[in-house]
């Protein structure tokens, strides 16, 4: 069931244009894009699994400070390294393509920044995630009584049961007070 | 070989309890956490016990939290929780229900299916050195998570089996699944469909129809939607803007392409219904017609002023139906694109406006502040300074609270902001009464042969320099924030525009156009259409050097004289302001000169390439933050309002009052030009009694006061029962907030004192 990489049938094309967000030219654009990240022996494989250093490659996620956790939260693959399938690939382009849905869009988002894949975002997501934001220059990084403040800001402001983290509910909830979320969680090929 | 917690010890302000567990290991999963908290319990009962009670040393046993009565001591029982919590380890048991809490697990559910398969097939390959013991408990516990969530996607099957197959697929994309999962859900829920297929022609005759009905009105509608998303013009130009500028550039190129669009809009309808008529029908050619010369282009005069383009050119001499056709296709065209304002401009308003948001979006700020289209490492790596920036000022702001300012300061900035106000709006008021001067000159003068460009050229130079000063004006003043800074510049440039504008619109209807034969024109409307398209040209020409002269040359002397690497900046509201002028100055002069429509088109597309290339030479990105939907709603807005409404306003004046020259044009015989559209249904009541009872309905309901008052009343108690609702909801949603508080405290209570029951039944048999 898996595509060869040279080619990507018909009925496969439909039945991806069928179950992702993305139209038939984003979709022959992405395979198009996901084979020449191929070397020339791993063309002939089926379904086969690109490592995260060749996926990181990519220019639209060369820069991206939260690159390793996207490719670890798409990757479908057993030893948890971050490799992507073209059907793991499709999936990262339809969640972050136009027509993607709000609901989609930040139940990835909260995938993305549960650093440490426990089903909620306690203090230490949060810290990484404005570490992530800030980035990595000494003087752009904020200070730990900056950094203790602006979370328990967060946590006062989005954590509606006081338990400490904030669960894919109330996260949806505080996105959906955002109008600019859909606009910017987005990545066109 | 107890498991034990590395509880971090954070004695600072968190009252946060459950936060140590969670985060404690980082990077391994949820699963492999309960697989081996499994694993040691069933391995070592007996020295978990001892190390828990080893552990207890410092608890106070009789503090429990649990009270007879049933009710939690608030204030004590808190604090002397967090201590003991923060003491205890938990149980194993503890960890492994806390883990598998359902609003820990929404977010992952649709991955352990694929793990526990696989993790179930191979052997643990962790590097825990697990005992055969482990394997069967582990085994029960993939299991016992297979058949949870097998049991979620055999109802995920049956829910889609029960909706029609566009429907089912829909709902299929929009769930989170990866997409090997969805193509096994797929199969599943639609491999019946063959089967069953018979039982759908037992459907009756009627709900048939109605089906089939349905089922092609959507998949048009579904047609029409993709069609519409993927109008792709100019997508890979925007997407290397975005990844160099981020959200706040791409919505002043999204803006021009909106326009674009409108103006197409506008050509069609009139180069079918108007210019193509009168052009397959022209009227006979004027003899003294002059010679085209180059010139022309540039004042509109001479040879384009007998071609389609003005007014001058329709008659109903060739083709009867032309005025009727005139005055119905500009005032459709007008609805048509009220409706469009009015629908788009609802959306984005209640995209960005919520009702029921609280003073601060932090949380929400934070989650959204990163745009991934970003792609270029510079632009990362200044998006990066800039949400520092944004939130060490917030953090400052936070902790030191409003600034006491003292008094001569505040005095002194009041003096500023007030100073600043004067000179913008005292350079607003010379401006416009330089350019009244100016055409009044014009007017009494010779008529309109050479100074033709002089007014245009006044005025396209106005609009170039004074928001020039406005921005010197706002830097002076330095305000706090820089929405506001947006917002004042943006009101400045407005006042700036409608100003001119409104001394233009006075000129024309009220001077040109009552006292025509004073000024020696025979045919008024020419000339109004005339100075339009001169203005619109000169407004391009003007933009052309501003771009040249304020980005280019900016740019290298900056480079070469004072050899510093700063660029512009591009500023976003400026440019925005000038395609909303340049769409006024179109809709006003559609009435007078019909195609020129194809000309702001010809402009655009032409702006578009010139404006993609200066900004990606010479600008760089913005360091304000810029809120790119609010701005966005802002701008739909003013193109409306101010806009739109003031040139639908002046042409319906003009249509309404207005005599129509008596020697040019389609109107030529008439007291106004809306008399014709009431000549016309005049004829058609006479050959066709429908209409005859539809004008009678309209006579008696329209301009009838009662009707409209009536009617208004309606929109009133609508508008005021959707506030109270929307009121009703707000006080339910606080309630609601407070119930999950109590919720969540109730969570609390019940795992703690569950917690001391353990240790106090665990404690208990060493004693016997």
């Amino acid at each position: 069931m898996g595509t060869t990489a040279s080619q990507l049938g018909k009925d496969m094309l439909s039945e991806y244009q069928e179950l992702t967000f993305l139209t038939k030219q984003e979709i022959l654009l992405a395979h198009k894009r996901f084979t020449e990240l191929l070397t020339k022996d791993e063309k002939d494989l089926p379904n086969n699994r690109v490592p995260m250093e060749r996926i990181l490659t990519l220019p639209e996620l060369k820069s991206n400070p939260f690159r390793k956790r996207i490719c670890n939260v798409f990757s479908t693959s057993e030893y948890k390294d971050g490799g992507l399938t073209f059907e793991d690939f499709l999936d990262l382009l339809s969640a972050f393509s136009d027509s993607a849905t709000l609901e989609i869009k930040s139940h990835y988002a909260f995938r993305i920044f549960d650093f440490d894949d426990d089903g909620t975002l306690d203090c230490g997501d949060l810290e990484k995630l404005v570490n992530c934001l800030t980035g990595e220059t000494d003087d752009t990084r904020l200070t730990p009584e900056e950094m203790r403040q602006l979370i328990n800001n967060i946590l006062e402001e989005s954590d509606i049961d006081k338990d400490g983290t904030v669960n894919l509910s109330e996260f949806q909830h505080v996105i959906s007070r955002s109008p600019d979320f859909v606009s910017s969680f987005k990545i066109v090929l | 070989m107890a498991y034990s917690v590395n509880i971090s010890q954070t004695d600072s302000d968190s009252e946060s309890d459950f936060e140590d567990m969670g985060g404690s290991k980082p990077g391994q999963g949820t699963f492999r956490f309960i697989r081996e908290s499994a694993a040691s319990t069933q391995r070592c009962p007996e020295s978990l016990q001892m190390d828990d009670f080893r552990g207890c040393t410092g608890a106070n046993r009789e503090d429990l939290p649990f009270t007879a009565s049933g009710h939690m001591r608030d204030e004590t029982l808190d604090t002397g929780q967090r201590k003991s919590l923060q003491r205890h380890h938990w149980s194993a048991a503890t960890l492994k229900v806390l883990s598998s809490m359902p609003s820990r697990t929404a977010g992952i559910n649709a991955v352990i299916p694929k793990y526990a398969r696989d993790s179930s097939q191979q052997p643990q390959t962790s590097s825990h050195d697990s005992s055969h013991h482990s394997k069967p408990i582990q085994a029960d516990f993939v299991q016992e998570q297979m058949e949870e969530t097998s049991a979620e996607e055999k109802q995920l099957v049956s829910n889609l089996r029960g909706l029609s197959v566009s429907e089912a697929m829909r709902k299929l994309r929009a769930t989170p699944l990866s997409l090997a999962d969805k193509m096994r859900v797929r199969r599943l829920a639609f491999r019946d469909v063959d089967e069953s297929s018979f039982i759908s022609r037992n459907i009756p005759c009627y709900r048939r129809l109605g089906v089939y009905i349905s089922r092609t009105w959507s998949h048009c509608l579904f047609i029409c939607l993709s069609v519409l998303i993927s109008l792709q013009l100019w997508h890979s130009p925007m997407k290397i803007l975005s990844g160099r500028f981020g959200t706040g550039v791409l919505s002043y190129f999204l803006f021009l392409r909106t326009l674009l669009l409108f103006n197409l809009f506008l050509f069609t309808i009139n180069g079918l219904f108007l210019v193509f008529p009168q052009a397959v029908n022209p009227p006979p050619r004027d003899p003294h017609s002059n010679n085209f010369t180059g010139l022309e282009l540039l004042t509109g005069t001479g040879y384009l002023s007998q071609s389609v383009m003005f007014y001058g050119f329709y008659t109903n001499t060739t083709l009867t139906t032309i005025p009727a056709a005139y005055l119905f296709t500009i005032a459709i065209a007008f609805f048509i694109i009220c409706i469009i304002l009015v629908y788009s401009m609802s959306k984005s308003f209640g995209r960005s406006v919520q009702v029921l948001k609280s003073n601060r979006n932090l949380a929400g700020n934070i989650f959204c502040i990163w745009d991934f289209k970003v792609s270029k490492n510079t632009s990362v790596r200044l998006q990066s300074e800039k949400i520092s920036t944004q939130l060490k000022e917030l953090m400052s702001e936070l902790t030191s609270g409003e600034d006491a300012k003292s008094y001569t300061l505040r005095l002194c900035r009041l003096m500023v902001h007030v100073l600043a106000w004067v000179t913008c709006l005292i350079s607003i008021v010379l401006s416009a009464m330089a350019v009244h001067y100016l055409s009044e000159a014009c007017i009494t003068q010779s008529p309109f042969k050479d100074t033709e460009l002089v007014l245009p050229a006044v005025v396209s130079a106005i609009n170039l320099l004074l928001p020039g000063l406005f921005n010197l004006c706002t830097w002076v003043e330095n305000y706090d924030s820089p929405s506001v800074c947006v917002y004042v510049s943006i009101f400045r440039n407005l006042m700036l525009k409608v100003s001119i504008i409104g001394v233009l619109c006075f000129r024309w209807l009220g001077r040109i156009a009552v006292e025509p034969v004073k000024h020696g024109l025979q045919c008024w409307e020419n000339c109004v259409g005339q100075e339009l398209y001169r203005l619109l040209l000169m407004d391009f020409v003007f933009t052309v050097l501003y771009t040249f002269l304020g980005e280019f040359l900016w740019r290298l002397f900056f480079k070469q004289v004072l050899k510093r690497n700063r660029k512009p900046v591009f500023d976003i509201a400026r440019n925005v302001l000038e395609l909303i002028y340049g769409q006024t100055l179109t809709w006003l002069g559609v009435l007078f000169a019909p195609l020129l429509p194809a000309v702001q088109i010809l402009k655009l597309f032409v702006l578009f390439y010139m404006k993609k290339s200066s900004v990606l030479l010479n600008c760089q990105a913005s360091r304000q933050p810029w809120r790119a939907s609010q701005m966005t709603t802002l701008f739909v807005f003013l193109l409306f309002l101010p806009s739109y409404l003031g040139a639908a306003v002046s042409v319906i004046y003009t249509i309404w009052t207005i005599k129509p020259s008596t020697e040019c044009g389609p109107f030529r015989n008439l007291t106004t030009m809306f008399h014709s559209g009431k000549l016309w249904v005049q004829q058609l009541e006479s050959s066709n009694t429908l209409l005859f009872w539809l004008s009678k309905a309209y006579d008696f309901l329209v301009e009838n006061p009662l009707f409209l008052f009536l009617v208004n009343g309606f929109f009133l108690i609508v508008i005021y029962v959707h506030s109270q609702v929307v009121d009703g909801q707000r006080t339910i949603v606080n309630r609601l907030q407070k119930q999950i508080e109590n919720e969540g405290k109730d969570k609390k209570f019940l795992i703690t004192n569950l917690q001391a029951l353990y240790e106090r039944s665990s404690l208990v048999p060493p004693n016997r």
